[in-house]
């Protein structure tokens, strides 16, 4: 283990993440709500122990390994994670606990958008804009914004990026070097932001939710500045340009990369992953939709229409928004919805979840295995578009989803002997662990009721699922600290 | 600058670790072996691609479109050449760079034109490799040997010990023993850390010395680092393939060469292509073979096989059965350091022999010929100065005036075929051949700005 390396990264990306606690200084300037305090305060706090860190080993120059990226990813996400809810632990008018204010944070960075916070409408400007921020610094991940800023993290930059980015195959690069991947990757996030809040805007939201909005739309977060999240704003042109976006979002990012490189859209059409991408969620959908007319009745149907589709899609990227409370819905619907979370969106996007592309392998499998049943000694390769895939990928697909399980299991044990009923537990882990947000039962709202090693271990849960469990879970094997 | 890599054998990787570790360029390496790119991948900041070097739909994949320059360097002459051919008719590849190795095709003038195949420029790493140690051999005592203008003037590293006149004195003293010639001492290795020297610097026993001169004066120049030794006479080859042949064939005239392969079949096929030199069939690492052909009188034993083990070890027994000096043919960088502390005296790494020729032409600005030095490390180039005193950098300024890199010097200039030795009052014409030394690899952008023209150069 390269000790110095590690520390001289983390210092330095400590260091780094500190400004973007001066984006909300400037808004509570604008709303004039006095609350800039906090974070200045965070700011402070942060840069010195950024610089503290850096400063004994800023001469260290060797080079990043495979091993120092895992911890340097991990323990950057912990670290940002506490020193994120500075700013919320100070904040008065919030008067957290150290507790709420590390979920709050760790939520809002992981994309999960679970909440302890209420009475949001009332809170200021800055303070909220704070929270969407964060989802939107988390989405595209934070490390790859690094390491697209920093070129000095070249070939470790590789390292780093391959423990962040979510999926089962993250060789492929963009672009030869990693920088300009980091970078083109960044571009369309933004873009797609810009886009958004123009999107909303027009929609009808003032420019301020407009914004937010935006910043947790495309990072797949969840949060919102209002209580009864989208459907504060009760309009069909903003549910559909949330669904727009969602959608966008939940696509691997680098069909974006390639539909803005050579202006077209038949590579999406060409990927099997986005095929089978939209095909759930339209099945999905079409299921909801139905089932709620069958219970309402026909009385409101736009309404009824949109408000399947939104939740349908909102859910099953792992959004989290929410236009009704969709844990009160009928028969098996919100269950339904809960195990669509487990699917998640695709490879390379800013959702959760296990990926459709795992999915899809293993679904694959399972038909490779009636395809061998009938042809004993075909020879039956799992494919994807027409491309075999290699079976070390299908192996650590298996890998990934006996450890998800393990991991679920475990979660949902201790959740329930925190005092938590079966259903609450369930969904609260199901919440965390794909990044997901609003659950079942007491956690439909928020995870205020939830004690607070319930909220530890949710915020363990969303960490996990964020750096999709490997990442975290391979520092605690005694392998990775044998030198 | 976009460089697209065909092949990511051993010359290929090493090309990919050299290209990409300059900031400036952006390389994406092609191969049929998806393991052996995400190995490569895994070390080095590069894009790979997975399919056929030559296939048009592989090269898109890859952006040949884009790229600036196309190397092609699988193991396939053919595919090389019709990668290139692929290259310039679908992507219109500015340049292409292929290794050929068989001489039939490097011999054929007429085929690489740009209406037949169009490749720019051919490497032959076997012939680069041969022609490296027909040097050590031509000059006993030098650790590299290097050519710039044509073979006008050469580079000769050098390990000084206590039999040199020069060493236990000052370097301003070269001149009080060699009056009427020119040299200049380019850089110093001592420990393994760089120096560029002065006037005073005192040599010392075991420096690595590199020094510039004109090829007639080399001779004189390297008895002053250390005692001259006799010419090579008796030479022994181990390995009969490519390099072994192509090296014995160079130095059966004027020497006397036995080479040892260990296939008959084989053996048989190159005894025919050699007049004088010997074949023996038999194992290199034989201790009877190599006594019974006089090892103890042997001048030169080089060990030239596939095997870089093999090589190693072999050249460890001849050496310690009497062998004047050994060199052994290493790809491996870690191997280099190791043997070359121990018995070894000379490791040839075939790599560093061919980087030099790809990096001529990544080079921004006109540069003739790179050549790279202590694995990389260093660098020595030959650069075209073009322009004139308003829209060079250097046209028409004494070398003092020039403001050059730390860790960079200008040690010679060639000059309408006259040899200058590189003074700080001389002054640089336009297209003078202007020769570089660097002991620091990251100065490279800075010196390549050096030598690029203004704008106002038409």
């Amino acid at each position: 283990m390269n000790w110095t390396v590690v520390q001289r990264i983390l210092g330095l990306l400590l260091m780094i993440f500190s400004f973007t606690m001066l984006p909300p200084v400037l808004v509570s300037l604008i709303y004039n709500d006095h609350s800039w305090l906090p974070f200045v305060e965070g700011f402070g706090i942060t840069l010195a122990a950024g610089f503290i860190c850096w400063l004994p080993v800023h001469r260290s120059k060797k080079d990043l390994r495979l091993r120092d990226g895992f911890l340097v990813v991990a323990s950057f996400w912990t670290v940002l994670g506490t020193f994120g809810a500075a700013p919320l632990y100070f904040a008065d008018p919030l008067s957290l606990s150290f507790t709420d204010a590390v979920f709050e944070s760790m939520s809002g960075l992981t994309t999960t958008g679970a909440t302890v916070l209420t009475g949001l409408d009332s809170l200021p400007p800055s303070i909220l804009y704070y929270r969407q921020q964060l989802q939107w610094l988390g989405g595209m991940g934070i490390i790859v914004l690094a390491v697209a800023v920093l070129p000095m993290l070249g070939v470790g930059g590789m390292q780093l990026y391959r423990a962040e980015t979510p999926g089962p195959v993250k060789d492929t690069k963009l672009t030869p070097r990693i920088t300009e991947t980091a970078k083109a990757l960044w571009y369309v996030y933004l873009a797609f932001t810009i886009a958004c809040a123009l999107g909303y805007r027009v929609a009808g939201m003032g420019w301020f939710d407009a914004l937010c909005h935006a910043f947790s739309t495309v990072a797949i977060g969840g949060f919102s500045t209002h209580d009864t999240s989208i459907a504060y704003f009760d309009s069909a042109a903003v549910d559909l340009v949330a669904v727009f976006f969602m959608f966008l979002a939940g696509i691997n990012f680098s069909l974006h990369f390639f539909a803005w490189r050579y202006v077209s859209i038949k590579h999406y059409f060409q990927d099997q992953e986005f095929r089978a991408y939209s095909f759930i969620l339209m099945v999905l959908s079409a299921v909801v939709i139905c089932s709620l007319f069958f219970y309402r009745g026909f009385a409101d149907p736009l309404d009824t229409f949109l408000d399947g589709l939104f939740q349908s899609v909102s859910i099953a990227t792992t959004t989290g928004f929410t236009t009704e409370n969709f844990a009160m819905w009928p028969a098996a619907l919100p269950a339904l919805l809960i195990f669509a979370s487990f699917v998640g969106g695709s490879a390379g996007s800013t959702a959760g979840g296990i990926k459709v592309i795992r999915w899809l392998l293993v679904y694959k499998q399972g038909v490779r295995e009636i395809a061998r049943l009938v042809h004993p000694s075909a020879e039956i390769p799992v494919k994807l578009g027409s491309k075999a895939v290699s079976s070390r990928v299908v192996e650590a697909v298996w890998g990934f989803f006996s450890v998800y399980i393990i991991v679920f299991g475990v979660m949902l044990l201790l959740m329930m002997s925190t005092g938590l009923d079966q259903v609450t537990a369930f969904s609260a882990v199901a919440a965390t662990l794909n990044n997901l947000g609003p659950g079942l039962g007491d956690v439909a709202s928020g995870f205020m009721s939830v004690t607070d090693a319930g909220k530890w271990i949710s915020v363990i849960g969303m960490l996990l699922g964020r750096l999709e469990i490997f990442t975290l879970l391979v520092l605690i094997t005694p392998t990775f600290w044998r030198t | 600058m976009k460089i697209l890599i065909l092949g990511a054998g051993q010359v290929g990787s090493s090309a990919a670790y050299h290209l990409s570790r300059e900031e400036a360029n952006e390389v994406t390496v092609v191969d049929t072996h998806p393991e052996v790119l995400r190995e490569l991948q895994d070390r080095l900041d590069i894009r790979t691609v997975v399919g056929h070097a030559a296939h048009p739909e592989v090269l898109d994949r890859a952006g040949a479109s884009d790229a600036d320059i196309v190397v092609a360097l699988t193991d396939s002459d053919e595919t090389n050449m019709v990668a290139c051919q692929v290259a310039y008719t679908q992507f219109r590849t500015p340049t292409k760079i292929a290794r050929i190795r068989s001489a039939e095709y490097m011999n054929a003038h007429k085929l690489f034109t740009q209406d037949a195949i169009p490749i720019d420029v051919r490497i032959s790493p076997e012939q680069l490799v041969c022609s490296f140690v027909e040097q050590l051999i031509l000059y006993p005592g030098s650790t590299q040997v290097l050519d710039f203008a044509d073979g006008r003037v050469r580079l000769v590293g050098v390990k000084a010990d206590r039999d040199g006149l020069l060493v236990g004195q000052r370097i301003a003293t070269l001149k009080d023993h060699i009056p009427n010639t020119e040299a200049r001492i380019a850089a110093i290795y001592r420990q393994g850390n760089a120096m560029l020297p002065d006037g005073d610097t005192v040599i010392q026993e075991g420096d690595e010395i590199f020094f510039i001169a004109d090829r007639k004066d080399i001779r004189v120049f390297m008895s002053e680092m250390r005692r001259l030794e006799d010419p090579v006479r008796r030479v022994v080859i181990a390995g009969g393939g490519n390099i072994g042949v192509r090296l014995a064939l160079a130095l059966e005239q004027t020497n006397q060469v036995k080479i040892i392969e260990r296939d008959p079949t084989r053996a048989r096929v190159i005894s025919e292509q050699l007049n004088k030199a010997i074949v023996l069939v038999g194992d290199a690492a034989d201790e009877e073979l190599l006594l019974e052909e006089n090892i103890d009188n042997v001048d030169v034993f080089c060990a030239l096989t596939n095997s870089e083990e093999a090589n190693i070890l072999s050249s460890m027994l001849a050496k310690r059965l009497g062998a004047h000096k050994a060199m052994a043919l290493i790809n491996r960088a870690s191997y280099v350091d190791l043997v070359e502390a121990g018995t070894i005296d000379i490791a040839i790494s075939p790599q560093q022999v061919t980087i030099g020729s790809l990096l001529a032409h990544v080079r921004r600005g006109d540069v003739v010929k790179v050549h790279s030095l202590r694995r990389g490390a260093a660098e020595a180039m030959e650069a075209i100065a073009h322009g004139n005193e308003d829209n060079s950098k250097v046209v028409g300024r004494t070398i003092e005036q020039i403001k050059l890199p730390t860790g960079t010097a200008i040690v010679a200039i060639v000059r309408d075929d006259r040899v200058l030795i590189a003074h700080h009052d001389t002054t640089i014409e336009a297209d003078d051949h202007v020769i570089l030394f660097m002991t620091d690899r990251r100065k490279i952008e800075k010196l390549e700005s050096l030598f690029q023209v203004g704008v106002s150069f038409v």
